[in-house]
């Protein structure tokens, strides 16, 4: 078990630059999850830390050791890729041994490894076969018991479930989740998929055009995203955005839409008077009731019942703008609805699209 | 299954018979004619068959010929060049597979440009190079010039196939604590043996069909490859065609010999590279 401590680490490709400048430290037994759009480096960065991908600028440590310079079968570490990347040549237990054999590792010591490994992902009557006789579902187990035999410094997945179909990938996510629970260490997982980022991290990497974006909890994310990126990206369906223009009445602040409409802030922000803010809000936060005082007045443009709630589709001043509830009665709703936002769920972003800071209460008015 | 798909399977099959009994006829008749007795050859008129069969030509060239001689040449000069240039395009296929270096393109363009003039432009400087290096009229010599000749190809080949192996096994074979090295001989080249075997068995027949330079660059029996050999059975006044056709069954067995060994990885391995592209 490790940790790893990325400094100012860059990326270039040529001319093309993927990452300026990351920083970031995991700590031993931690689960760090990158998530970010295709294309945001995230994918990179983790191969930088394996060893795949040189480091153009910056320093990679593992355990305070730096790596930069280190082969990939120097740093001791293990990695999950999306494809499986399993020996086609090889049945599942010379898949899973290899590293070991590699290593003249003692027979005794394999064998123990493997059948503990087997025992622990189910795979214990399928050691004979070939990885081309075996499920999607299978293949991604064996592919992390080839990862967990040789019991690396740090396991770094790259996307492990994007191949597998949606219950699936629900079964082999809380394998992953127990699997570091019961091996405590040290995992970097990258995905795009931010349910999986939600579920599975302690600390999520948001990350966006090479650029860390946010790093915190997921429920820090989730309820104090950092800026429009982020709140964005996290959450499903997606925060709502309108823009407005920030006031503050008497001892009261508030956000103004284009039409004239004052929505309710519930403190004050460190912004100008009359500062151009995006406003947002959660599908989920939204309220329906036709008693708002906001009186803010939607059509009904598409009515999605997921089982579990109901999405609605609605526009605002013209704009998309959704709103989940688990209120059946929403079914029949239309053709317009009146909805209003709780001022507690509200998000502001400033100009630049960073999160505005709250005026803390002792100072009133910002 | 329908009468149309009926009638429309038996045209098929009907296609590929008439492809198989075209390509196949002239080795019918290289066969038919080296066990014709000389007497019938030109007394029968056009048979499909001899009324006499006879081994006459099959004895006199094993034992009368210097067809041994010829036979056991070819034997080295193809088997050595396959050898040799199947080992460099595997290193040079997988190079161009893999990295990206100065001049890649230059390399890869200047390879191109070899395979397209006609070599009979290229016998004399090559005569004239391998003249006082001692490398004319020797089984070396070939075996030189039908690897430079051979590499260009072959090793576009096996950088298909190469490019039809995910990086990502190399990758985890690295991580898993193989060096680059380690990775290829463990992981990628037991992946591209149908590569291998179709790279081996296409130089192989190239080698061992060669005449052209074989021709030029040789004189006399000692070191003459089986086509060349061949010729021999041509004199000025007469071509003595039941050896010859005897020769040239007998030159068959090894080619269809190595085939039948590596077809297992051979029909796996155009197919793989077709679908490579």
């Amino acid at each position: 078990m490790a940790s790893i401590d990325i400094r100012n680490v860059r990326k270039n490709f040529g001319v093309v630059s993927v990452l300026h400048g990351v920083d970031l430290s995991i700590e031993n037994g931690e689960f760090v999850v990158l998530v970010g759009p295709s294309g945001c480096g995230k994918s990179t960065l983790l191969r930088m830390i394996a060893g795949l991908e040189e480091v153009t600028e910056g320093e990679i440590r593992i355990d305070g050791m730096r790596v930069n310079e280190r082969a990939p079968k120097d740093r001791d570490i293990a990695m999950v890729f999306q494809s499986y990347a399993l020996y086609p040549h090889m049945n599942v237990a010379e898949n899973m041994s290899y590293g070991l054999r590699i290593r003249k590792a003692a027979r005794e010591k394999i064998t123990a490894a493997v059948s503990n490994a087997a025992r622990k992902l189910e795979l214990q009557p399928l050691l004979a076969r070939r990885p081309k006789a075996l499920s999607g579902g299978q293949r991604q187990r064996v592919a992390m018991g080839r990862a967990i035999v040789r019991q690396p410094k740090a396991f770094l997945f790259d996307e492990p479930l994007s191949n597998l179909d949606a219950r699936l990938r629900e079964q082999m996510r809380a394998e992953i989740k127990k699997l570091h629970r019961d091996l405590g260490a040290t995992s970097i997982y990258v995905t795009h998929d931010q349910i999986e980022a939600m579920t599975l991290a302690d600390r999520i990497v948001a990350m966006h055009e090479g650029v860390v974006q946010q790093v915190g909890s997921p429920l820090e994310l989730y309820d104090r995203p950092a800026n429009l990126f982020v709140a964005g990206f996290i959450g499903s369906p997606a925060m709502n955005f309108l823009s407005a223009r920030y006031e503050v009445g008497a001892g009261t602040a508030g956000a103004r839409l284009p039409d004239g409409t004052l929505i309710g802030l519930s403190s004050g922000y460190q912004l100008e008077e009359g500062a151009a803010v995006t406003l947002g809000i959660r599908p989920e936060h939204v309220e329906m009731s036709p008693a708002s005082e906001s009186r803010l007045r939607a059509t009904v443009d598409l009515i999605e019942p997921t089982g579990f709630g109901i999405i609605l589709h609605l526009g605002l001043h013209g704009l998309p703008f959704n709103v989940f509830t688990l209120d059946r009665a929403a079914l029949t709703a239309g053709p317009t609805v009146t909805v209003a936002f709780p001022p507690q769920h509200l998000h502001l972003f400033d100009e630049t699209g960073m999160r505005a800071f709250e005026t803390s209460p002792q100072k009133g008015k910002g | 299954m329908n009468s149309y798909s009926t009638f429309g399977t038996a045209l098929h099959r009907l296609a590929i018979l008439c492809y198989v009994l075209f390509a196949l006829f002239p080795l019918f008749w290289l066969l038919k004619v080296s066990v014709t007795p000389n007497d019938l050859l030109y007394s029968e008129g056009v048979r499909m068959w001899p009324s006499r069969m006879s081994f006459e030509h099959f004895r006199f060239v094993l034992a009368h010929s210097a067809f041994p001689v010829f036979f056991r040449n070819s034997m080295i000069v193809a088997g050595a060049t396959a050898v040799i240039v199947t080992l460099l395009a595997s290193l040079s296929g997988y190079a161009l597979s893999r990295f990206t270096f100065r001049g890649k393109y230059w390399l890869v363009a200047l390879m191109l440009l070899t395979q397209m003039f006609p070599l009979v432009m290229l016998v004399a400087p090559i005569f004239k190079m391998l003249s006082p290096l001692g490398l004319t009229n020797s089984l070396t010599g070939l075996v030189v010039v039908y690897t430079a000749f051979n590499i260009p190809f072959a090793t576009f080949l096996m950088q298909s196939f190469f490019d039809g192996i995910p990086r990502e096994l190399e990758e985890a074979a690295k991580i898993d604590g193989a060096t680059r090295f380690m990775a290829f001989r463990q992981i990628v080249l037991p992946l591209t043996l149908p590569g291998i075997a179709a790279t081996l068995g296409f130089v192989f027949t190239a080698a061992w069909s060669e005449l052209l330079f074989a021709l030029m660059l040789i004189s006399g029996n000692s070191a003459a490859t089986f086509p060349v050999g061949l010729l021999t059975f041509v004199s000025k006044f007469s071509v003595d065609f039941g050896q010859m056709m005897a020769a040239g069954v007998l030159a068959l067995v090894p080619a269809c010999l190595f085939f039948l060994f590596i077809q297992r990885y051979l029909v796996q391995g155009l197919t793989a590279g077709a679908v490579k592209g």
